[in-house]
């Protein structure tokens, strides 16, 4: 009787383990989605939600984007950081109504480059933040022009 | 999804760059459809890279992120031969992944 107890409890717990999330297949060691990061609507609270409000400004973080996006649908960033022990780099767009676009962070070997095609609503900053293993910040930023918006309606 | 995910991983020295293209509709969830309804918000979140199992890119997107996705990146300290896995996760829960082998440069 005990036996059995003890196997239906042990198979009972292993079942709850996995519903409560415990046990998750592949994306379970990603980084979370930055909820408050992603959701907030003003430049400063996307940049305090990511820990980035003391941003230096460097050099060595590289924005290439076009002067004058034609379409604001597809508008491509790349970023290339050439500080030491680039551990993340994020793209704000300053005007978009959710200024966070994206947040690549490298494991062992990434190294310090991302290249993308964003959305823009209206002519903005476009900025790349990019964070060093000890937690610091460094930026560039470039103004891109856009003549159709892009984030829809 | 339309089409199944791009990718090409090209070794150039000890560093792969990897350039993948996915199919996803990216929808911001601001756009109206023909009957004039919102069409709901549907993206990418999180993207995954890994090379031989190891993750070296792990990045989350938001809704701003273009449609069907270019995506660029690159890793040291790789050869020829090694595999290359990138795999994404959307909002709705929905995934695709895909597998490239290093090459070198031509």
């Amino acid at each position: 009787m005990n036996r059995i107890r003890r196997t239906l409890l042990r198979s009972a717990s292993a079942l709850v383990a996995v519903a409560a999330g415990i046990i998750r297949p592949a994306f379970a060691l990603a980084a979370e989605w930055n909820k408050a990061a992603f959701e907030s609507k003003a430049v400063g609270d996307a940049l305090r939600a990511i820990g980035a409000t003391d941003a230096q400004p460097s050099k060595d973080v590289s924005i290439k984007a076009p002067d004058i996006a034609e379409n604001g649908a597809v508008v491509p960033v790349e970023v290339t950081s050439g500080i030491a022990n680039t551990q993340a780099i994020a793209i704000v767009a300053d005007k978009n109504p959710f200024p966070l676009v994206a947040n690549f962070e490298f494991g062992a070997g990434g190294d310090g480059y991302a290249s993308t095609r964003i959305k823009l609503g209206q002519t903005s900053n476009v900025r790349a933040l990019v964070k060093t293993a000890d937690g610091k910040y460094f930026y560039a930023a470039k103004e891109v022009k856009v003549t159709i918006g892009g984030c829809g309606g | 999804m339309a089409e199944p995910m791009k990718i090409r991983a090209t070794l150039q020295g000890d560093v792969a760059d990897v350039k993948v293209l996915m199919s996803h509709p990216m929808e911001t969830g601001q756009r109206k459809d023909a009957n004039g309804n919102l069409v709901p918000v549907h993206f990418i979140q999180q993207v995954t890279a890994t090379l031989n199992g190891r993750t070296v890119l792990d990045a989350q997107w938001s809704q701003a992120v273009s449609r069907n996705p270019f995506l660029g990146f690159r890793v040291r300290g790789a050869k020829a031969g090694d595999k290359i896995t990138v795999a994404w996760l959307d909002n709705k829960g929905e995934k695709s992944s895909i597998d490239a082998t290093v090459t070198p440069a031509s």
